[in-house]
């Protein structure tokens, strides 16, 4: 290995130890649970716990409907605002990004203020509307993430053109959103949904303020009330995570029609 | 009345009017070409003609029924593109079944429509590739089978073979003109490339600045330009200085040495600067008799190129090209020789217009 290689290797080592140190330890931590062996009994429990299965299941059925609400709303967007409204991209671009400034608990906040069962629309007033605002509200926080990867994957394709050729040929919007458009911004809509996932699944501070029996409030829970369940938790977070990541590369790479 | 009928087509973009007032007929079954330089207007005619741009006026009449305001999804129009803009997620039969299936006809007829188109453009083995796996030739030709698929009224084609290799493109150009007189179908072809207007077309439209300049035969444009724009557009041209010595015998002087038209003087009479178009293949090297017209000068540059020799030659202050052709015994000429070079008085042009 010669002189100019090193110095990227060596940030690149201290990068990777600097994320796996804690990794390592939580992990190693969460198999101790049994005096004086490693066993996977933390994970045993927590697995095995209602609250557990409960608000997983929850959270991972709210996922599923952001990203329906999402993709519907995100795919046209991009598309018109690319064919028809160029202009106007830096605009939306900058509107998508307002969910990273804006810190969660102001959203909510303001949520609570404008939905509340006094008001006109009181969907905090039941339980099934207040879900339908935290649906509202991870739509908007993985808006980034979501119009990003969309739109990324539009300005691969071209999308006039298709758009033309498709009317040409006595296609009508909605088949050429869903038969010309949509499956050729697969990849994109897919990364941008395992990304939703697994912010969805990770989120606290909406569905805690919300007080909805999410994932996030139960792993708080858990946190504050356990030694090494918590720790097993953790670990099971990252391992959805990674497994998002990982669906995120192997759509990419199996797409048909990405290979050229 | 013509097939297609075009009356009046303006089309403004903001301050800009890239179309103005276009008139053209396309007679059933006719292959039409629109031929001019890039940014002349030849797209945004073809587009509204498709119904993707709407006039800003004007008329566009298909079959006697007026489509102005139609769709492009109401007219049946097939259309080719430059970047050939196959649907990328779907297979060669896929794409050309995509029209028939908006249609909703049957699937038997789909496929025996798709297997015929397939037969039609010569690629019956590659119904299940890709577009990726296909060259750009084969794009293109899945491309106009699409357009073809659902048998349209007009076919449009915007350059459809600017984007593919010289060869191919000949090839694909005779490929489309024989299919296009087979299925007898009225095509409107764009290019910018005055090679490929004049070997394909019925007729040429030559455009210039969002006007149409010329429309006629191919044997007609490139032998008897009306404007000075076509004549130096379609084909190599010299353009001589010239001046009228002799307006009712087509007396024109050029350097110092008298030549004669047959071909009139496009409105200059004695004493006027004249600009003159003499085509390379026009001038033969020697002297000529009788009603011919000579020209002395001298070897400027000699250009091989291959099957032709491209030759300058200089008079005393203009010079032209001339083109003969390689004979591997005869040396060929050397720069800085005399030379005499002639014409007929049918070969040379006075261009409408003042010299500069
Ligand atoms: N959608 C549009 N908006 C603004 N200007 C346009 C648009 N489409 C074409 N133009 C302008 O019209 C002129 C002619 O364009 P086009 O018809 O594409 O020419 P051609 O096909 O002959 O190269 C160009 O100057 C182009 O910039
Ligand atoms: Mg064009």
């Amino acid at each position: 290995m010669n002189q100019s290689r090193i110095i990227p290797w060596i940030g690149f080592g201290l990068g990777a130890l600097y994320f796996l140190i804690p990794l390592i330890a939580t992990f190693e931590f969460s198999m101790r649970m049994e005096r004086g062996t490693y066993s996977f009994k933390a994970y045993r429990i927590v697995f095995a716990d209602p609250g557990f299965q409960a608000s997983f299941a929850y959270s991972a059925v709210i996922a599923v409907l952001t990203i329906i609400v999402g993709v519907a709303l995100v795919v046209p967007t991009a598309y018109l605002v690319q064919l028809k409204l160029p202009r106007l991209r830096p605009v939306v671009e900058f509107l998508t990004l307002l969910p990273l400034v804006i810190p969660a608990i102001v959203i909510v906040f303001g949520y609570l203020r404008m939905y509340n069962s006094s008001s006109i629309l009181p969907l905090t007033g039941s339980a099934r509307g207040t879900d339908l605002l935290l649906i509202f509200a991870y739509v908007m926080l993985s808006l980034p993430y979501m119009y990003r990867s969309v739109d990324t994957a539009l300005r691969t394709i071209d999308i006039r053109t298709l758009t033309e050729a498709a009317q040409s040929l006595g296609s009508s919007w909605p088949r050429i959103m869903l038969q010309v458009i949509l499956p050729n911004v697969r990849v994109g809509v897919l990364s941008g949904a395992f990304l939703t996932f697994a912010i969805v699944i990770g989120e606290f501070t909406m569905a805690s303020l919300l007080n909805r029996p999410a994932f996030g409030p139960y792993m708080q829970l858990i946190g504050a009330n356990r030694a090494y369940e918590p720790a097993a938790l953790a670990i099971i977070a990252f391992a959805v995570t990674w497994a998002c990541m990982g669906l995120i590369q192997l759509v990419a790479s199996l797409s048909p029609g990405s290979k050229r | 009345m013509a097939f297609l009928s075009i009356s009046r087509l303006t089309k403004t973009f903001g301050t800009n009017t890239t179309v103005k007032g276009a008139d053209l007929e396309v007679e059933r079954g006719e292959f039409l070409t629109l031929l001019g330089p890039s940014g002349c207007g030849k797209t945004t005619i073809l587009r509204m003609v498709a119904g993707f741009e709407t006039p800003t006026s004007g008329t566009i009449r298909i079959d006697g029924k007026d489509v102005t305001d139609l769709k492009p999804h109401q007219r049946k129009i097939g259309m080719v593109f430059q970047a050939y803009a196959l649907f990328p997620n779907m297979s060669v039969r896929d794409n050309i079944a995509f029209g028939l299936k908006v249609a909703h006809r049957s699937a038997s007829e789909i496929d025996a429509r798709v297997k015929e188109m397939l037969e039609l453009i010569k690629l019956p083995q590659l119904a299940d590739r890709y577009p990726y796996q296909l060259s750009g030739g084969q794009q293109q030709r899945v491309a106009l089978a699409r357009a073809l698929a659902i048998k349209p009224q007009i076919l449009l084609l915007d350059e459809p073979l600017s984007a593919l290799d010289a060869k191919i493109r000949v090839s694909l150009r005779e490929e489309i003109r024989a299919l296009q007189r087979q299925l007898g179908i009225t095509t409107i072809f764009v290019t910018h490339d005055q090679e490929e207007a004049l070997s394909m077309s019925d007729r040429i439209c030559v455009m210039s600045e969002g006007r149409i300049e010329q429309l006629g035969t191919p044997f007609e444009i490139y032998n008897y330009p009306k404007t000075r724009f076509v004549a130096s557009f379609v084909g190599t041209l010299n353009i001589l200085r010239g001046k009228v010595t002799d307006g009712a015998a087509g007396r024109v002087q050029i350097d110092g040495q008298e030549v004669v038209t047959n071909r009139g003087l496009n409105g200059a009479s004695t004493g006027d600067e004249v600009a003159v178009a003499l085509r390379p293949e026009a001038l033969s090297i020697g002297r000529a008799n009788g009603q011919s017209n000579n020209l002395d000068g001298v070897i400027d540059e000699v250009h091989f190129l291959g099957s032709v020799v491209r030759i300058r030659v200089r008079f005393s202050d203009t010079a032209v090209s001339l083109d003969t052709f390689n004979r591997p015994n005869a040396a060929p000429p050397e720069r800085g020789q005399p030379i005499t070079v002639n014409f007929g008085r049918e070969d040379i042009l006075v261009l409408e217009g003042p010299a500069h």
